[in-house]
């Protein structure tokens, strides 16, 4: 455009040229070039995250996500938890007396999709694993303000009520087996009796706080989900240490009292 | 509005030259007038939304005791509306407005924008049922599940088709720098929906991507960084380029340094959005990359402002009678702004602080409400009158609307960047004794209740602001038709 050349003036005069002749006059040349230049910032970014010198690294501590957790983990993304709980522990000193230790980048190894978040509407969740009884749990999802009082959270009672598909889990389980999260095959037969009986540890220890529920229900999924958010490192940490292990079990009673 | 003269000298490019009347081309202007129907609807119910969320944050019992009222539920309905049922809709409004009158040519395929607009409102649709119902992939603005995205990519590739082909029938020989921006905009936006939805589907309403982990976490804000680059940032600075000289009547400052600052942005941004994970476990490198970046990216950013302010030079005095030009010059303002705190906020130690906190929130909103909503506003008031050939039902609304908007987002930000510092402040003191000094969270999330209630104030207003715009475009496109002579001799 005329115009558009002479719009700065004389001091513009002549300037562009070369742009125009190239580029503006010739839109696939134009196209190509723009694709070549927003390619390369990503490109140098996430490739070398599969390099095991350059990427975030992964251990042989952290296994993957039991069948019920992986249920628990799809409701936490259902109801959107993500969005007011972080899961990343900041190397600060605040947050090691807030939270715990500060996350780990193989602690993340299996998470698909990952659930660090953007937002701290409430406290991360990142080391909540065993920190809280399952009741405690229980009662939090059923009234918030119960177990801390003047809470902002919204109540999930019917979490308390909806049945869990043990199809629906494999389905879950089998499609994660296929991206290459190491699930053996008798893991994805397995899928029903694995999940009750993680579901039944559950059950067991709420009726201690004096809670009956069914083993099918959501609650117990995400009660084990939740249990289960950043034990693996935590062990792998005291193990480090050298100091006996965290005698409390992730696995498969669902943790934490 | 300005019942200005016939031709903007200069401004829009093309028509100065000829104005589009004398040529012997139709333009589609009925599929702008689709888009802006579009624009109103979503624009209203996206806001809608965010003013129920925002109430939620300040007092729980809004959250309505229903699994899909839920804030966890309704905050991606929100963003969702707003950026791509609001601010998709505007931009596909505009570029369909200007590339027609840039290339001299109507848009190749009327079969293909017709196909455009109906997909892209199913899918607005679609997701207006399936976010409150739960099913997400939860990435942020990527939270459609795998069918809906899958028909996203097939919309956009039809766009581009009829857009490029429409640059192919072209009339006119060199692109305006508008539409290196809108280039922009198709492809870089197919690139990073395609790179991020890859996942493999467990049910239909269920899929795990293929990344795992702070890989996953990186091509997110790969991403998620550049939505707000390539969605909410080029189109609409093509936007600029063309709307802002047409009400200015001036032609754009300077050609060099539109040059300049396009290659620059669309080459910086990309690289940016790993600051999103600063102080994560993701490695050091790439954080310090991330946050290299985006520092650099003031350059190109404000390269972009000061064009669009300096086009204004001798067209000042306008800014006094022109709402158009009021929202234009506020929207460009806030975007220097927001792109100076943005790159602030990515430097380390200022993001330890910032992070995870209400500062974001109040980051967000100056550039969505303050640039991409402002822009917008400014662009639908030019728009309508010549669109519709007559004028506003209501001409003093968008002056009222203009100060209702500014000062809501006022108090938006100011509020968030109050309780942004406070929180981010609290979560981190320690005491004499070593400890923390609030160790009760919820302790501080109470302290933080009347800077919500400020939000909910200035977003409520900002809403109303654009209930005004609503009812007014909808009494002049309701209203009678002009008798004799066209109100406005620019229309087409």
């Amino acid at each position: 455009m005329a115009e558009n050349r002479e719009s700065g003036g004389e001091s513009e005069k002549g300037y562009g040229q070369f742009h125009r002749r190239v580029f503006e006059g010739r839109s696939g040349v134009f196209a190509v070039a723009m694709t070549v230049v927003i390619l390369i910032g990503g490109m140098v970014e996430i490739i070398p995250m599969y390099s095991a010198k350059a990427g975030p690294g992964r251990a042989d501590w952290v296994t993957p996500y039991t069948p019920l957790e992986v249920a628990g983990r799809d409701i936490y993304i259902r109801e959107g938890c993500y969005l007011c709980h972080s899961q990343m522990v900041r190397p600060m000193r605040a947050e090691l007396l807030r939270y715990g230790e500060w996350t780990r980048a193989p602690e993340y190894q299996y998470d698909r999709p990952f659930l660090l978040g953007s937002r701290r509407l409430g406290p991360d969740l990142q080391r909540v694993g065993g920190k809280y009884p399952d009741a405690w749990h229980f009662e939090h999802m059923r009234d918030p303000r119960s177990t801390s009082p003047g809470s902002v959270m919204p109540r999930y009672p019917w979490l308390l009520e909806r049945a869990l598909d043990p199809e629906d889990v494999r389905a879950s389980v089998k499609a994660l087996q296929r991206i290459g999260t190491p699930y053996t095959d008798e893991d994805v037969a397995g899928v029903e009796a694995s999940v009750g009986a993680q579901g039944a540890g559950i059950v067991a220890s709420l009726a201690t706080a004096g809670i009956e529920a069914e083993p099918d229900r959501e609650i117990v999924a995400l009660i084990a989900y939740l249990q289960r958010l950043g034990q693996d490192g935590r062990r792998a940490l005291v193990r480090q240490a050298g100091q006996t292990p965290d005698p409390v079990p992730a696995r498969p009673g669902g943790g934490g009292q | 509005m300005p019942q200005g003269s016939a031709r903007a000298p200069a401004g829009g490019a093309a028509e100065a030259v000829s104005p589009p009347r004398a040529a012997a081309v139709a333009y589609d202007d009925r599929i702008v007038k689709m888009f802006l129907g579009a624009v109103i609807l979503w624009g209203a119910v996206g806001m809608l939304v965010g003013v129920l969320i925002a109430l939620q944050i300040a007092w729980w019992p809004a959250n309505l005791g229903l699994p899909w009222t839920t804030f966890g539920r309704l905050r991606p309905l929100h963003t969702n509306a707003v950026i791509f049922a609001f601010g998709g809709n505007v931009c596909f409004m505009g570029i369909y407005y200007s590339t027609q009158r840039l290339l001299k040519t109507r848009m190749w395929s009327d079969a293909l924008s017709r196909l455009h607009f109906w997909g892209w409102q199913t899918i607005i649709v679609l997701a207006a049922i399936t976010l409150p119902l739960g099913m997400t992939q939860s990435k942020e603005y990527a939270e459609l599940i795998w069918p809906i995205d899958v028909l996203i990519a097939v919309v956009w590739v039809i766009f581009g088709i009829n857009f490029f082909g429409t640059i192919a029938v072209r009339r006119v020989k060199h692109l305006y720098v508008a539409l290196w921006f809108y280039m922009s905009f198709v492809i870089t936006i197919a690139v990073l929906h395609i790179g991020n939805s890859l996942v493999v589907p467990a049910t239909l309403f269920r899929s795990y991507p293929i990344y795992s982990g702070l890989t996953d976490a990186l091509v997110q804000w790969w991403y998620g960084h550049n939505a707000v680059g390539f969605f909410l940032t080029t189109p609409f600075l093509g936007l600029m380029y063309y709307f802002l000289p047409r009400a200015a009547e001036r032609p754009i400052y300077s050609y060099r340094l539109s040059i300049i600052h396009f290659w620059a942005l669309v080459f910086l941004y990309i690289w940016a959005g790993p600051h999103h994970l600063l102080y994560s476990a993701l490695p050091e490198w790439a954080q310090t990359l991330g946050m290299v970046f985006s520092i650099m990216l003031i350059a190109p950013s404000w390269g972009g402002m000061l064009n669009g302010l300096l086009t204004l030079r001798g067209a000042w005095h306008k800014l006094r009678t022109d709402p158009v030009l009021k929202f234009m010059v506020v929207a460009v303002s806030f975007y220097g702004m927001s792109t100076f705190e943005g790159p602030m906020m990515s430097i380390r130690a200022v993001n330890g602080l910032a992070h995870y906190t209400n500062w974001v929130i109040g980051h967000v909103h100056s550039g969505a409400l303050g640039w991409v909503g402002m822009i917008s506003f400014g662009t639908i008031y030019w728009l309508v009158p010549r669109l519709y050939n007559r004028p506003l039902a209501y001409p003093a609304w968008p002056t009222t609307h203009f100060w209702l908007a500014t000062i809501g987002i006022v108090l938006y930000t100011v509020a968030m960047w109050a309780a942004g510092l406070m929180e981010g402040l609290q979560w981190r003191q320690i005491s004499d004794t070593g400890q923390l000094a609030n160790p009760i969270f919820v302790d501080i999330v109470h302290r933080l209740a009347p800077f919500y209630w400020l939000r909910l104030a200035g977003g409520t207003m900002f809403l109303a602001g654009m209930l005004m715009l609503a009812w007014n475009v909808l009494r002049t496109v309701r209203g009678p038709a002009p008798a004799s002579e066209p109100a406005l001799p620019l229309a087409a």
